[in-house]
């Protein structure tokens, strides 16, 4: 094959790979939809008082400490929703079973045809290495397109730990899209080669790290946003509101805030010392490229912005009266910069780091 | 600590204990004395709270300087911004919001940031050397408040099962210590942690952070950078030596002393660059010869992009390249005068425009501006480049005659010719022409002025900072503190083996007098037999198990499980699970 086949290869596989994650959205769709609904049955305070007393509950909230792992059970009970109480009407029960049965189905289908969208998206993206003949992250489009995959394949790595949080897909699968959507259209460039800056092995580490950082620190920035939604849920619902409005209704059926919070905050340890790294591979490229390992590029400004922020959010997560929301918050602002540097700093802004490829 | 001991028993069960970190300030005046205010301010100053407000200040303070045009970037563009913004710009200007990253309130910032580390890292290591050298703490008294906990009965008697205990958690590469006779009622205690690697690697991370600033710091204030074009193709305008007077710009740390920079000298030779089908360049190639010292042999080296030139106190950068045409002018006495000078490219196809002074012509001087293209069209009549490799290279200018002004003092781009000789008529236009290679057009007076040609000229950087090549091992080291921090766990395990009455007699449990004596201290010993024959009485003791671990309990709760299952000698089934 020559290289212009392979390249048009890659592009229709990128948009099959759309199209299957779409597939693969609504069916997560449908697993949400028909989930079981008294996921709410219980909340945190009461599991966990049954076995913590409130003097120490006190204390361990002061000090961030995790809540709700009370007891040794074998599943962490609290990776899963609480258990629904059985309901007294048979037929309601009945219709609970089939219900939950179809959920399950549809979720099991969601996460098939995500790998396989995955894997049709990891051809993509080799076929377009392939067709230039370097790395396949060097511009916005290949950027974006791997962010997208490692947001995938990041969240599959989640479920292997926390398999109950399977009909979140919908909650990750959303903005692959989006980001692969903007990747196809806007930010879309031909098959080319790179600009001599860019001629480094140099772009395969710190790209890679960065592209890698980035898919990972979306997947927290997606557990925190629903942590941020089911948490008011609890509230609003604990001050007995009815009608609670859309982005907050979705509380309803999300996971515990422990387990959402859990997974924001593992996921970005994972990523911080991936975006760290990419940070300094970077520093010690411009020193190579541009003659100073940092000189306040406005790509470098952001980049420090968002490790600083993404440090503040490790840091607050262990200091007292920070865990929680606030914490929470210090992660969407991360990845607010993380969005801003990429979007508008590439676009908008000029400055050294002009790789975009958008003309 | 002053807290009353009812608490003290609960903060040793949070995750806090298995940390350094600074106890939160106490609200609120701590005394009227000079010195306990002072106290109390270095105690917020170095809390976790301020270090968090301090990292949240230093990521906005960087905001700007992104937004706005900053001076040591582009002072061309705060220029355009203070023209076009007349009543903000002024007092950003004042702010130092154009040259955010050398402003005293972004300095303060990380001044107070470096304080606040510093100041928490110190008695954060003290913490830590004393933990590292003490056995795990007592067990607290409510095992099952803890966010781990677990019981069960086991045979043996507690001395026993707490000496099997701590054989299997040894094992498994836990720091333990077994506590006989600690409490009242036989109760024998088994202390296990495991993890001190993670505050080690958090405390290198953060040794790390401080040592990045201060080698940061100091390569600032003793370190200089600077550029120069020169022209390729050897002789005067290809050389270049290391002294202030010849760069055309040149940025020194406040610590530079001018006067001796690293004697080094380099002369372009030859540049080349290639190009892709599409017009992308794909590399520049500069040839140099260089000495490096006051004498010394001459040396050869290629300047590539990506590829500069590191000698022992000076690194040489090729960053950018460019074309010179060549013009010559013949003045009427016979007199000629030839010059390559510097085009700026104006696009990828290194459209260039410049100019060229000739200011000892006679009877006037004589100005040239106009367009360069490597290689030339002229669509609408106006002269572009298709291709940025010098294949039919042609200029588009004007010529001038009058006077250049350059005997005025006042500093002129090389770039253009001054618009105020021009507009005030000293520099008349006289002549506007296309021209070819050899082509020459002779102006009224007698004077001609021909296009010879062209040469490349290429910018090169030399760059000089002491300490960086101290960066790379502290960002290694705050890399691997990083790993160490967020991997690893620190976990602390407790065992209370209370002996269990009633079900135990001497008769039964030959080897072990005293089991229930309680209250005096003794060794521990493993040789105690484990079967004691059938029956209930080889269940003597009940086993309380408790765990705490810092961050990420999830995860800890199932080792805990594990953990305790295998001392325990059986695999806690999931029914046994369930029954919990
Ligand atoms: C440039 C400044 C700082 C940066 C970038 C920074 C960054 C971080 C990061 C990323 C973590 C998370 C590591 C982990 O989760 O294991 C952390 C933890 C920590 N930081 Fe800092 N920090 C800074 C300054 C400080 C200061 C001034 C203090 C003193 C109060 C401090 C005390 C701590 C402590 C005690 C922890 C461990 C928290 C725990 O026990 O889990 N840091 N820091």
């Amino acid at each position: 094959m020559s290289t212009s086949d392979l390249a048009h290869l890659s592009d229709s596989l990128f948009t099959l790979a759309i199209a299957v994650y779409s597939v693969a959205l609504v069916s997560f769709c449908g697993e949400y939809a028909f989930g079981r609904k008294g996921r709410v049955g219980q909340t945190v305070s009461a599991r966990s008082s049954a076995t913590t007393t409130p003097a120490v509950e006190r204390a361990m909230a002061e000090v961030g400490a995790p809540r709700g792992g009370s007891t040794s059970t074998g599943t962490r009970a609290d990776d899963a929703e609480p258990r629904e109480p059985r309901s007294a009407d048979p037929s309601a029960e009945h219709a609970r079973r089939t219900n939950g049965a179809l959920a399950s189905t549809f979720g099991r289908a969601g996460i098939t045809i995500c790998i396989l969208g995955a894997l049709l998206h990891a051809v993509s993206i080799s076929l377009r290495g392939a067709a230039v003949d370097r790395v396949p992250w060097g511009n916005m489009y290949e950027f974006a397109s791997v962010v997208g995959l490692v947001g995938v394949l990041s969240f599959l790595a989640v479920l292997i730990r926390q398999p109950r949080l399977r009909y979140l897909g919908v909650f990750v699968l959303f903005p692959v899209l989006v980001v692969m959507f903007l990747a196809g259209t806007v930010l879309y460039a031909r098959a080319n080669q790179l600009v001599p800056a860019l001629h480094s092995y140099w772009l395969a580490i710190h790209v890679s790290a960065a592209a890698t950082g980035t898919g990972i620190l979306m997947v927290s920035a997606v557990a925190t946003g629903l942590y941020l939604i089911r948490t008011r849920f609890d509230r609003l619902q604990a001050a007995g509101r009815q009608d609670i409005p859309f982005p907050v209704s979705l509380g309803r059926r999300l996971p515990l805030p422990d387990s959402l919070d859990r997974m924001a905050y593992r996921t970005a340890a994972f990523a911080f010392p991936i975006y760290t790294f990419g940070i300094i591979c970077g520093a010690i490229w411009a020193e190579a490229a541009w003659g100073r390992y940092w000189g306040w590029d406005p790509k470098e400004t952001w980049a420090f912005i968002s490790w600083v922020v993404y440090a503040a959010y490790l840091h607050a997560r262990a200091t007292a009266g920070w865990r929680g929301k606030k914490a929470a918050w210090i992660n969407v602002f991360g990845f607010a910069s993380m969005i801003f540097n990429f979007f508008v700093v590439n676009i908008v802004v000029s400055g050294l780091h002009s790789y975009a490829g958008l003309n | 600590m002053t807290a009353p001991p009812e608490e003290t028993v609960t903060a040793e069960t949070t995750p806090a204990a298995l940390s350094t970190q600074p106890a939160p300030a106490p609200p609120g005046p701590a005394g009227r004395s000079l010195w306990g205010r002072a106290r109390q301010l270095w105690r917020r100053l170095t809390s976790m709270r301020t270090a968090l407000v301090l990292l949240f200040l230093l990521a906005l303070a960087a905001v700007p300087g992104s937004l706005l045009p900053q001076r040591p970037l582009n002072p061309t563009k705060v220029d355009q911004y203070l023209a076009q913004h007349r009543t903000i710009g002024p007092w950003l200007d004042r702010a130092r919001a154009f040259d955010v990253f050398a402003s005293p309130w972004f300095a303060a910032i990380y001044l107070l940031l470096f304080i606040s580390l510093v100041g928490c890292l110190g008695p954060r290591i003290r913490i830590h050397v004393r933990a590292l050298r003490q056995p795990p703490p007592r067990a607290p008294r409510h095992l099952s408040r803890l966010p781990e906990s677990t019981s069960y009965a086991g045979p043996d008697d507690p001395t026993v099962a707490a000496a099997r205990a701590a054989a299997g958690l040894r094992k498994g590469r836990w720091r333990v210590r077994v506590r006989v006779g600690d409490e009242a009622g036989g109760v024998v205690t088994v202390s296990a942690e495991k993890g001190y690697l993670r505050e080690t690697g958090n405390l290198i991370f953060h040794i790390a952070v401080t040592l990045l600033l201060v080698v940061v710091a100091i390569g600032k204030l003793w370190s200089y950078s600077g550029t120069i074009l020169v022209q390729a193709g050897g002789g005067q305008s290809s050389s270049f030596c290391n002294v202030v007077q010849q760069y055309d710009s040149f940025r020194p740390g406040p610590m530079v002393n001018g006067s001796d920079l690293a004697p080094f000298c380099t002369t372009l030779e030859s540049f080349t660059a290639t190009y892709d089908s599409d017009g992308t360049a794909r590399q520049f190639t500069g040839q140099i010869t260089y000495t490096d010292g006051i004498s010394g042999p001459t040396h050869s080296d290629a300047l590539r992009v990506n590829h500069p030139l590191r000698l022992e106190g000076l690194r040489l950068y090729l960053l950018g390249h460019g074309y010179s045409p060549i013009f010559t002018v013949r003045d009427p006495s016979g007199r000629t005068f030839t010059q390559a000078v510097p085009f700026l490219p104006q696009d990828g196809n290194f459209t260039s425009q410049g100019a060229a002074k000739f200011a000892d012509a006679r009877p006037r001087e004589v100005g040239i501006d106009g367009v360069f293209a490597p290689t030339a069209t002229f669509p609408n009549g106006i002269l572009t480049s298709t291709w940025p490799a010098a294949d039919s290279p042609a200029v588009a200018i004007f010529v001038y005659e009058g006077s250049l002004g350059l005997d005025s003092g006042a500093p002129q781009s090389v770039y253009s010719l001054d618009q105020q000789q021009i507009a005030s008529g000293a520099l008349k236009k006289v002549a506007s022409v296309n021209l070819q290679p050899g082509g020459s057009v002779r102006l009224k007076d007698g004077t001609t002025v021909r296009f010879d040609g062209v040469k490349q000229w290429a910018n090169l950087q030399i760059a000089h900072d002491p300490t960086q090549g101290y960066l790379l091992p502290v960002a290694g080291l705050l890399v691997l503190g990083l790993l160490l921090s967020i991997r690893i766990r620190r976990r602390r395990i407790w065992l209370r083996c209370t002996p269990m009455a009633g079900l135990t007699s001497p008769a039964e449990t030959p080897g072990t007098p005293g089991a229930r004596t309680g209250g005096e201290r003794r060794t521990v010993s493993e040789d105690h037999p484990r079967e004691e024959g059938p029956g209930p009485a080889r269940r003597t003791t009940a086993v309380e198990a408790g765990g705490l671990a810092r961050t990420d309990a999830g995860v800890f709760g199932e080792e805990f499980e594990r953990v305790v299952a295998g001392l325990r000698g059986t695999p806690a089934t999931a029914a046994e699970r369930e029954a919990e």
